[in-house]
């Protein structure tokens, strides 16, 4: 019985490692076809859009991305670049969108003089968008898609 | 020493006994040559980046910063350098700023800022210091590559158009009212227009 056991396990071991091995060759990686030893060719850097044109978002709480170029934008512990457009006192000035009140708040919901300091680093949550093409299919669906479809 | 100064004074003013006026004339227009020579081949020798980042302070600080920045590295290859911003491009402006910067030999030689720490608790002043020089000469160092006259405004971005066409048009902003901090890292800014 247990020579059998035994026979049973090595075999199944030999064919889940054949078929890893089978399915190694059709995973789509990152890396593209490039062996892993070797270095694979990098793809051109995507272009940001820079059209000032607000973009929908996926989800009403998604971060906007933002439809400017950002290259060199300073944000540290000296100096905000991006606010000194969109702070609240500034949007005047700048005319660009103020940033949300959401930012003024703390986690408790209090409100502050000037951005939370939770809030202060812009491109944790927002994005240049870039021309660059999505790696995988992207199946998320727009609530709406999913309500219309519900209400057929 | 008195006596001896005399001496030399009497002699300077009486005529010479043994040049002629001939050779003394020719000498001092080559002398002159000679050393209105050197004296600009120095200056220019100074007006450098190689000069500029010959000091471990500005090569290891603000030459870093603008290594990354689009005055340096950018697609079609033309660079500024440190003295294109930093030095006026006209003679006179030029030795004025070069007197100026005697201080800044007094700063090297006594290590005001030889350390990253003490470059950043000097940065703020040392950048207001760029930002009025920039605004008392309505920006000339930027606009000596950056003509007003020839932008192209259906070239520029909606945003850029709504800025130049009218407060840089009337003369309202100067260049560096905005673009401030464009080639190094800025200081803290607090308290600084439009920040």
């Amino acid at each position: 019985m247990k020579t059998f056991t035994t026979i049973g396990f090595t075999l199944l071991l030999i064919l889940s490692g054949l078929s890893a091995v089978t399915a190694a060759d059709n995973i789509a990686t990152l890396r593209g076809s490039a062996p892993l030893n070797q270095e694979g060719e990098a793809p051109p850097m995507p272009r940001p859009e820079s059209n000032d044109q607000k973009r929908k978002r996926n989800y009403p709480m998604q971060p906007p991305v933002i439809p400017h170029n950002v290259q060199g934008y300073q944000v540290d512990m000296k100096v905000n670049k991006c606010l000194s457009c969109h702070a609240r006192k500034r949007a005047e000035e700048s005319q660009a969108p103020m940033i949300s009140v959401t930012h003024y708040m703390d986690r408790d919901g209090n409100f502050l003089a000037d951005v939370s300091p939770r809030r202060y680093f812009c491109f944790q949550c927002h994005v240049e968008q870039t021309n660059a093409k999505p790696l995988v299919n992207n199946t998320f669906k727009d609530i709406d898609d999913i309500l219309a479809e519900e209400g057929q | 020493m008195l006596q001896k100064l005399k001496f030399y004074w009497t002699m300077l003013w009486r005529p010479s006994r043994h040049f002629s006026l001939a050779f003394l004339t020719a000498g001092g227009f080559i002398a002159g040559i000679i050393f209105w020579g050197a004296f600009n081949t120095g200056l220019e020798l100074t007006n450098t980046e190689t000069f500029c980042i010959s000091c471990h302070e500005m090569e290891d600080n603000v030459y870093q910063e603008l290594r990354t920045t689009i005055h340096f590295n950018n697609r079609s290859g033309v660079r500024a350098t440190c003295p294109d911003c930093h030095v006026p491009h006209d003679w006179t402006d030029k030795i004025a700023r070069k007197m100026q910067a005697s201080k800044e030999v007094w700063g090297k030689i006594f290590g005001t800022i030889d350390t990253k720490e003490k470059f950043e608790t000097h940065r703020r002043r040392l950048a207001e210091n760029e930002w009025e020089r920039l605004k008392a000469n309505d920006s000339l160092e930027c606009r000596n590559c950056h003509n007003f006259e020839y932008m192209d405004f259906t070239k520029q971005g909606q945003r850029a158009v709504n800025m130049h066409s009218t407060a840089l048009a009337s003369g309202e902003k100067t260049c560096i009212d905005c673009h401030k901090g464009i080639a190094h890292s800025l200081p803290d800014m607090t308290g600084v227009k439009g920040w």
